[in-house]
C-alpha cells in the first residue's frame, strides 16, 4: 500500500489536470454547439470568438463548462471517454472485429515480437562478435551507433518500399523496423555484460588453461544476463514503437499504427487517444513480462534474493 | 639429500613500459624454490612480489632471464595445469554455489561428474566447509569466501600453490585463523607454497623460507631460511627465536628502502 500510494497520487494529480486542459481546448467547439442550439454566448459569433483565448472564453461562459467535457469529436478528450472507447473496443467488441482494439494490437504485438527476436539474436551475435574481435570492435560499433542517428519515421518507408520491391510484405517489414530499433539496446548492453568481468576473473581462467568456448559459456555468458535482461527491457519497447513506425507510412488498415492514422484522418481523437493508450499500455504489459522473466532466472542464478 | 627446485628463476628482468618511462617491476632476480618450501614474498608495493608470482604463472612475461617451473617455462606448466592460484579477491562465481565454484576448474579440465562431486566435498573437508557446498557466496563471509577460493585451487592435482595475499582483506582474528589452517593443509598435502603478504607476522608464521624484497626497481634483498621448527602453534609468535627472525626480515625491509624513508 506504501508504494501503491505516491503512484496513485501522481496518476490522481495528472488525470486532474488533464480534465482541466479539457475545458479551454474544447471550449470554442462548445460555444458553437451552444449557440446552434440557441443559448446565449458571449461574444454572439463564431467569427468574434474565432480569436478570442480560450481562457476569456471560459471566464465569460461558465455556462457552456460542462458541454466541454462531452463533444462529439473533442479536441482532447477527456479521460473517462477515451476510458469508455477503450473498454468498448476491447470488452465489447468481438476480436476478429475490424474495429476491436484487440484484434489491431494482435496485429502489432506480432510484428513486435518477431522484430524484438530478430533484434535480440542480431544484436547479441553483434556483441558476441564485438567482444571476440578487434576488427569488428572497431568496425561494426561506430555503424551501430550511425544507425540509431537516423530518424525512424524518414527510414521506414524506405525499408517497406525497398521489401516490397523484392516481394516481402506484410508482417516481415514491420518486424525489420522493429528489428532496427530493437537491436542497438541489446549489442550496448551485451558488450558491457560480456566484458564485464574483472581482469583476475580472466586470469583465474587463464591458469586453468581454458579454452575460448568455455570463457564465453562459463564466465562471460553467466556474467553479462543482468545487462542483457536491462537491455531487453529497453529493446521491446523500442520494438513496439518500431512495430507502430513501420504501420504508419504504407496507409496499412490494421494494427495499432492504423488506429492511429485513420483515428487523424476523420478527426477521431477518442479513437487516436484509445489506440495511443492501448500501445502504452501493451508496452507496460510486456517490459513487465520482461522484467518477471528477469527476477525469475536472476533468482535461479542465485544472483538475487 | 640434493633436492631439485620445483620452481627456479635465474636473472629475471621485468620492465614495464609506461607514459612515464620504463617501470622496472623486477631486476635480476634469482631464486630457487624447492619442493614443498612454504615460501613467503614479502615488501612494499611495487617492489615486484605480485609481479613475480604471476611471472611464474605465465600472467606476464618477463623482458629478460629465464623461470622453469617443474622443469619447464612457466607456459608449458599453466598448460599442464601444475599450479593452483589464489587472488587477492576470493573471485567465486556469484551465479554458482560453493561447490559450483570448486567444480569450476573440474569441468573445464574434463573431470567426470563423479570425480567432480568425490573433489570437491574432499577440499570443502579440507578447508572446513563442509556442509556449505550447497551455499551461494553471498551467503558465506569473507573468511569463509577465502576457503572456498583456496579450495578450489586445491581441487586439482598442482603441486604447487601461488597465493597473492589471499588474507590480505580479512580482519585479524581470521587471518590467525586462516593462517594457522593453512599451515595445517600444507603439512597434510605437502605442497610447495608461495605466499605474497604485506605481514611480517604472518610471513614468519608461516614460510620455511622468507623472499625479502624492495622496490624500485624491484628486487630481492634478502632471503631466510626460517629456524623455525615445523610445529608451530599460535603462541610461537612470542618466543624469541620468531621475534630474531622478525627482526631480521623488518632490517631487510628497511635495508630496501635506502634513502626512501
Amino acid at each position: 500500500m506504501r508504494r501503491v500510494l505516491p503512484v496513485l497520487a501522481v496518476a490522481a494529480a495528472l488525470i486532474g489536470l488533464w480534465y482541466l486542459a479539457v475545458i479551454p481546448m474544447n471550449i470554442h467547439a462548445a460555444l458553437t454547439d451552444a449557440e446552434r442550439a440557441g443559448a446565449v454566448v458571449t461574444p454572439a459569433t463564431a467569427k468574434e470568438r474565432r480569436d478570442a483565448g480560450a481562457i476569456g472564453l471560459v471566464v465569460k461562459n461558465p455556462a457552456q463548462i460542462g458541454a466541454t467535457f462531452s463533444q462529439e469529436r473533442p479536441r482532447l478528450p477527456t479521460p473517462d471517454q477515451v476510458a469508455v472507447e477503450l473498454w468498448q473496443t476491447t470488452v465489447e467488441k468481438k476480436i476478429t472485429s475490424k474495429r476491436s482494439l484487440v484484434f489491431h494490437g494482435w496485429i502489432t504485438l506480432s510484428a513486435t515480437l518477431l522484430g524484438f527476436a530478430i533484434g535480440t539474436v542480431a544484436g547479441i551475435a553483434l556483441a558476441i562478435g564485438i567482444v571476440h574481435s578487434r576488427v569488428m570492435d572497431m568496425s561494426v560499433m561506430p555503424w551501430a551507433i550511425v544507425s540509431q542517428t537516423i530518424p525512424i519515421i524518414a527510414l521506414a518507408p524506405m525499408i517497406i518500399v525497398v521489401l516490397y520491391s523484392v516481394g516481402v510484405q506484410g508482417l516481415l517489414p514491420k518486424a525489420v523496423i522493429s528489428a532496427y530499433l530493437s537491436f542497438f539496446p541489446v549489442v550496448v548492453g551485451m558488450v558491457k555484460g560480456l566484458r564485464s568481468p574483472a581482469l583476475a576473473q580472466l586470469d583465474l581462467l587463464k591458469t586453468y588453461n581454458t579454452p575460448q568456448s568455455s570463457v564465453f559459456w562459463k564466465l562471460r555468458l553467466p556474467a553479462s544476463t543482468p545487462y542483457l535482461f536491462a537491455s531487453l527491457k529497453v529493446g521491446i519497447a523500442a520494438s513496439l514503437i518500431g512495430a507502430i513506425v513501420g504501420e504508419l507510412p504504407t496507409g496499412a488498415v490494421r494494427g495499432l499504427g492504423a488506429r492511429l492514422l485513420a483515428g487523424s484522418y476523420y478527426g477521431q481523437t477518442i479513437q487516436i487517444w484509445s489506440a495511443l493508450f492501448g500501445a502504452a499500455i501493451l508496452a507496460a504489459a510486456l517490459v513487465s513480462i520482461i522484467g518477471l522473466i528477469e527476477r525469475l532466472t536472476l533468482r535461479r542464478m542465485g544472483l538475487s534474493v | 639429500m640434493n633436492q631439485v627446485p620445483v620452481i627456479e628463476a635465474n636473472a629475471l628482468n621485468l620492465t614495464f613500459e609506461t607514459n612515464d618511462g620504463p617501470v622496472h617491476a623486477l631486476r635480476d632476480v634469482s631464486l630457487a624454490i624447492n619442493k614443498g618450501d612454504f615460501v613467503s614474498f614479502i615488501g612494499p608495493s611495487g617492489c615486484g612480489k605480485t609481479t613475480f608470482l604471476r611471472v611464474i604463472a605465465d600472467l606476464e612475461q618477463p623482458t629478460g632471464g629465464q623461470v622453469s617451473v617443474n622443469g619447464m617455462s612457466p607456459e608449458e606448466a599453466r598448460k599442464a595445469r601444475a599450479y593452483g592460484y589464489v587472488f587477492q579477491a576470493a573471485g567465486l562465481y556469484p551465479w554458482r554455489t560453493i561447490a559450483g565454484n570448486i567444480r569450476l576448474p573440474l569441468e573445464i579440465m574434463g573431470y567426470s561428474k563423479a570425480e567432480q562431486r568425490e573433489r570437491s566435498e574432499r577440499v570443502l573437508k579440507l578447508v572446513e566447509l563442509s556442509g556449505f557446498g550447497g551455499k551461494y557466496p553471498w551467503q558465506l563471509s569473507g573468511g569463509m569466501q577465502q576457503r572456498a577460493s583456496i579450495a578450489r585451487a586445491l581441487a586439482f592435482d598442482a603441486d604447487i600453490l601461488l597465493m597473492d595475499e589471499p588474507f590480505g582483506a580479512l580482519d585479524e582474528i581470521v587471518r590467525d585463523r586462516l593462517n594457522e589452517e593453512l599451515l595445517n593443509l600444507w603439512k597434510r598435502t605437502q605442497k610447495t607454497i608461495c605466499f605474497v603478504t604485506h605481514s611480517i607476522p604472518e610471513a614468519v608464521f608461516l614460510s620455511t623460507k622468507i623472499v625479502v624484497m624492495s622496490p624500485r626497481p624491484g628486487r630481492i634483498t634478502d632471503v631466510i631460511d626460517s629456524p623455525l621448527p615445523l610445529e608451530r602453534p599460535l603462541d610461537i609468535r612470542d618466543t624469541p627465536e620468531f621475534i630474531e627472525v622478525a627482526h631480521r626480515v623488518r632490517d631487510g625491509l628497511r635495508a630496501g628502502h635506502g634513502d626512501d624513508v
